[in-house]
């Protein structure tokens, strides 16, 4: 049976991953995702997994120790924050090429610099394109939740690709709050041991990460794309099973107050809670304003958000990344790019907002759907903002 | 909902107090969030750490500015920090120091209730050093009446072990010996 704890959201999601029974965990401490492996090393040297944890001296060598380790058949676990995602940066896309089902959770901090430890989305913003599944986690139910689906995801037989899972880092990492944290039982029943086509191994050798020469390289491309795209079936397979064993339901975009929105806003991560605050007290003033709740950023849900934002007049996408010189932050120029050939489609503006660990609160949404209020009227001359920057 | 701002210093367990207030509600079926102010902490430094406490769940995931009730482990914070910032007219000012509430009240310049406890001084006599955290605990449930203090006996057993008896006593001794500028 599943249970009510109260616990830190990072340590909640080490137990998480611990019912998953990784067989390997190679992790290197960086704030402010520490307390996940930090937790689960404890978790293996108390007995409590029969894991081989290994200490590596950097994020580089945590990747390549779980590549090694998912090539030769263990489930394979690692998480980081940041630089040392960056610093995994020469391993991500080879870890997706050889469709290694590794789960790494990201407990999401600003790259430097100026260095800064806090919370925003541009570590993972960095890694958008390395063919990996990823996914955002608003609370810490859905931190625990997303964890477990996260390796049945990614171990099917479809998709045999890695998943990240991000949750904001400190706004939802060293929060103690209330959840329900299944049983052994439970995860058992929902996911299967890992059951790898080809393992690495001395009597039966196999290649795995070879060269590709020019004649084969587009076709290797090509492939990664589409069991990318294709995953999504799975995912939302493994969604449904998860809504019949545990009742809570997950969606690749969450539509929260959408009946009859004219404005809406696009969240990734944790800022969806707080906008949720803000959207709920306009609506009992009368104003039409709704959320998107954006989970599933690869593969992008394309069919969900274009029926998601049917009606809607103003859509105000929240980035917590810049794009520097671009068009707008990467989850607006994803949105506005998808909607772009659609013949009903809402005019598009775009909110930077909680760069390395600036506050959000309730007021800046609350002006932020003021400022789409007046862009039903009046359209505004930027594509995007920086919120609240000072002296500007 | 309720929010509650605690200041301390670096190593005088602020962000534990902070956990061990959350989930006394939670062990209680309430809804809470217990976190600190995020960053980097240096020992002996002014901190802060926060609680969010309801009957339903909890969606706001930005810091308090405006909280209901603060809490002071160390008195002399009184002269570094502004304690009562953000605090509510209504409010409560609870502060671990020998002072009376009225000294308090009128130090700070605080209009709402005060109140205060030696717990330094219970500190050392349960637990033999100076960590106010658990003792203010006491005091914070006896202002507040937001959750019950047998309720916090799980979580501090769970935390401290052998050493959660002369905790919980602290904290009880606390929650008696706390001195109110009004009638609470």
């Amino acid at each position: 049976m599943s249970k009510r704890i109260g616990m830190e959201i990072a340590l909640a999601a080490a137990e998480a991953v611990a019912l998953c029974r990784p067989e390997v965990i190679a992790a290197y401490p960086i704030t402010p995702n520490t307390h996940i492996p930090e937790h689960l090393s404890d978790i293996v040297a108390d007995g409590r997994l029969d894991a081989e944890f290994i200490c590596v001296e950097s994020e580089h060598t945590a990747l390549s120790a779980c590549c090694g380790a998912s090539g030769a058949g263990a489930r394979a676990f690692t998480a980081t924050s940041s630089q040392g995602l960056a610093y995994m940066t020469e391993i991500i896309p080879i870890a997706s090429a050889m469709r290694l089902p590794i789960v790494m959770i990201i407990g999401n901090r600003a790259l430097s610099g100026p260095i800064n430890i806090w919370n925003d989305q541009s570590d993972v913003m960095y890694q958008r394109d390395a063919g990996w599944i990823s996914m955002f986690a608003n609370n810490g139910q859905e931190v625990i939740d997303m964890a477990i689906q996260s390796f049945k995801i990614a171990e099917h037989r479809d998709v045999m690709l890695p998943v990240n899972l991000n949750l904001d880092g400190f706004q939802l990492t060293h929060v103690v709050e209330p959840m329900e944290m299944p049983d052994q039982a439970e995860v058992d029943s929902f996911l299967p041991s890992f059951k790898p086509l080809a393992t690495l191994h001395p009597d039966k050798v196999v290649s795995m990460g070879t060269l590709g020469l020019p004649d084969i390289f587009n076709e290797s491309m090509k492939a990664k794309d589409e069991v990318l795209k294709n995953s999504r079936k799975v995912i939302l397979d493994v969604w449904k099973e998860w809504k019949q064993q545990f009742g809570r339901t997950y969606e690749p975009i969450e539509s929260c107050r959408m009946k009859g929105a004219e404005i809406a806003l696009v969240s990734m991560g944790s800022m969806g809670e707080t906008a949720e605050v803000a959207v709920d007290e306009l609506r009992k003033q009368g104003v039409p304003v709704g959320l998107l709740k954006l989970r599933l950023w690869r593969p992008f849900p394309f069919q969900d958000l274009k029926k998601a934002v049917k009606g809607v007049k103003v859509l105000v996408v929240l980035d917590r990344a810049v794009s520097f010189g671009g068009p707008g932050g990467p989850a607006f120029s994803e949105v506005r790019s998808a909607l772009y050939n659609e013949p009903d489609k809402p005019f598009v503006m775009n909110e930077i907002i909680g760069l390395g660990g600036r506050d959000v609160r309730v007021e800046d949404f609350v002006e932020i759907i003021g400022k789409a209020q007046k862009a039903l009227k009046t359209k505004p001359k930027e594509d995007y903002e920086i919120y609240g920057v000072r002296g500007s | 909902m309720v929010e509650i701002r605690w200041h301390g210093r670096g190593g005088q367990g602020a962000v534990t107090s902070v956990e061990m207030f959350a989930l006394t509600a939670i062990e209680e079926g309430k809804f809470a969030q217990g976190f600190p102010s995020f960053g980097p902490e240096r020992r002996g430094a002014p901190v802060a750490a926060f609680n969010r406490i309801d009957n339903k769940r909890i969606k706001v995931r930005s810091g308090i500015y405006k909280p209901d009730v603060v809490v002071v482990l160390d008195p002399s914070l009184m002269s570094t920090v502004n304690v009562i910032e953000g605090l509510k007219p209504d409010g409560i000012l609870i502060v671990n120091t020998v002072e009376s509430p009225a000294e308090v009240a009128k130090k700070t310049g605080f209009k709402g209730t005060v109140a205060t406890v030696d717990a330094a001084h219970i500190a050392r006599e349960e637990l033999g050093v100076p960590i106010t955290n658990t003792t203010m605990l006491g005091a914070l449930m006896r202002a507040t009446k937001l959750v019950k203090i047998e309720s916090a006996e799980t979580p501090l057993k769970n935390r401290f072990g052998r050493l959660a008896p002369r905790n919980i006593k602290a904290m009880t001794r606390a929650y008696n010996e706390l001195k109110f500028s009004k009638a609470a």
